[in-house]
């Protein structure tokens, strides 16, 4: 099971076991992790589940769809490292993933 | 108001009551939290129960907004399966069906809509069924084995997700709509017509200004009788025509009612110490200058955070603009703000291009927008709609000029 990692805005870590073929949202959720809301429950049609992917990960995870992009580019504190954890599935390279939490998701 | 509160009892366990548990906890609330919601699973994700979840795409487990373990980690007591029958306002008391009686200092009505049914011949034979819960989504999906006609009474979101849904599956649909439009109630007609387009071309009878005199069959449904004698036969029927707000309790304890239960910003309700959120609630729409009820994911979060915040004192989070979405096919339509009152309509973009959007203004200010595969009209839209800033209309139906532009030029 691929290990994810989640950093959040304090710098404190969190690692969790994920599944593959969830995405790292829902696997922030099912194990409580804090600082992701995920409002519209994946659905690309909130931008309340930005995350900064570690850049050792950015090849791997790949780059946003247009639609995604689209919801980034105008989400508050976007980084080039900015993704919707809605939007990343887990697979079994992604084992180690980590992944940062923003301050604020509003 | 009563002192600093012990017990806080929350009747209905859908996205708002779920919402008001979180934010309580979140917020540093130490007392008891007890949640009450007449459905078998905890709470859970609604809108992809029209979408993915019909689909087969989704297990149920995928939509539940919190893990179990998470309540009793959170000293949430969820209680499922069992709904409130009676509010005693001056006991401070809620009687359950199990016969359990739960005291409160504070009590959240969360209890939601129901779907409206059609008072028509044969309304109760087998095979008609809604969609809004689980349960009924499971029986929907033992009925829907391809090839099998599938016929959806109400062009709004979810008769046409579930529409979609049908053609993927390999059903042979039709969908009848008493008015002139599809999506009549929450869109204007630009995107009306391009739904209606989109999903005839898929090969869905969609009718329009359909009058249903009554539904055929011995024991299960066999056919929807038009008012002109056409019989449209149907192995299962989809009725989709709006709901109900959930009222009735708070109506008998003595709260103030109309189309819902009146609520102030706060989401407090004619009794100090009652909050009503989520569907049920008939709440002030800041944007607007009025009040309503809305029906969506936004409302129900929403409502559950302000009602949390009340109850403890704290900053209210901001307002949203309202927003909705609905996924049909490969298209994405989102929407902010409520349309009704436009005086104004400008299309941007080319439906046939499969990504436009539709810009409503009232006296020159953005009240809303339609966003078919167009998130930067969505986004920069919500954020002029909640504004309620002055565009100018040529800008937005000029695609040379960004919306981040035209976010950057708009004035209050």
């Amino acid at each position: 099971m691929p290990k994810i990692t989640y950093v959040d805005s304090s710098g404190t870590e969190r690692t969790v076991e994920g599944k593959n073929g969830m995405t790292v949202m829902e696997t922030a959720i099912k194990h409580n992790v804090p600082g992701i809301d995920a409002d519209c429950g994946g659905a690309c049609a909130c931008a309340t589940c930005h995350v900064y992917v570690d850049p050792a990960f950015s090849d791997k995870v790949g780059k946003p769809s247009a639609m995604e992009q689209s919801m980034l580019d105008f989400a508050e504190n976007v980084k080039e490292t900015s993704r919707l954890s809605c939007q990343i599935k887990i697979r079994e390279d992604l084992d180690g993933l980590k992944v940062t939490t923003p301050e604020s998701q509003h | 108001m009563t002192g600093a509160p012990q017990r806080i009892v929350i009747i209905g366990a859908g996205q708002a009551g779920g919402q008001a548990a979180y934010s309580l906890r979140l917020g540093g609330f130490e007392g008891e939290i007890i949640l009450v919601g007449d459905e078998p699973a905890p709470p859970y994700q609604r809108p992809p129960l029209s979408k993915a979840y019909f689909k087969g795409e989704l297990e149920a487990d995928r939509l539940f907004l919190k893990p179990l373990d998470y309540y009793a980690e959170n000293r949430i007591e969820l209680v499922t399966g069992d709904a409130a029958t009676a509010i005693d306002l001056p006991g401070r008391q809620v009687a359950l069906a199990s016969g359990r009686q739960l005291g409160w200092d504070r009590l959240v009505i969360a209890t939601g809509a129901r779907p409206r049914k059609l008072a028509l011949q044969g309304a109760d034979l087998d095979g008609i069924g809604e969609l809004r819960t689980l349960a009924d989504v499971d029986r929907l999906k033992k009925l829907g084995v391809p090839g099998a006609r599938m016929v959806v009474i109400g062009a709004g979101y979810i008769g046409l997700e579930a529409a979609a849904v049908g053609q993927q599956l390999g059903l042979k649909v039709t969908v009848l709509e008493a008015m002139p439009q599809v999506l009549s109630r929450v869109a204007g007609p630009e995107i009306g017509a391009f739904y209606t387009h989109i999903h005839r071309e898929a090969g869905t009878d969609v009718r329009l200004g359909a009058r249903i005199e009554a539904f055929e069959g011995v024991g299960a449904v066999t056919g929807v009788k038009l008012a002109d004698g056409e019989v449209i036969p149907a192995d299962f029927v989809l009725v989709g025509v709006g709901v109900l707000p959930n009222m009735e309790l708070a109506l008998e304890a003595g709260l103030m009612c109309g189309n819902g239960v009146v609520v102030d910003a706060a989401m407090r309700t004619s009794h100090p110490d009652v909050y009503a959120i989520g569907d049920v609630a008939w709440r002030p729409l800041v944007h607007y200058g009025r009040e309503g009820r809305l029906e969506s994911v936004h409302n129900a979060i929403e409502g559950g955070k302000l009602a949390a915040a009340d109850i403890l004192g704290k900053t209210p989070p901001p307002l949203e603009a309202p927003w909705f979405w609905s996924d049909q096919f490969d298209l994405k339509l989102q929407t902010a703000g409520l349309w009704t009152g436009a005086d104004e309509r400008v299309v941007r973009g080319e439906p046939a291009s499969r990504a436009f959007a539709v810009f409503y203004l009232k006296e020159g200010h953005l009240i809303a927008v339609d966003a078919v595969n167009s998130a930067p009209e969505y986004i920069v839209g919500k954020k002029l709609v909640a504004a309620k800033a002055k565009v100018a209309p040529g800008e937005l139906v000029d695609k040379s000029i960004s919306m981040k532009d035209i976010g950057a030029r708009a004035s209050n």
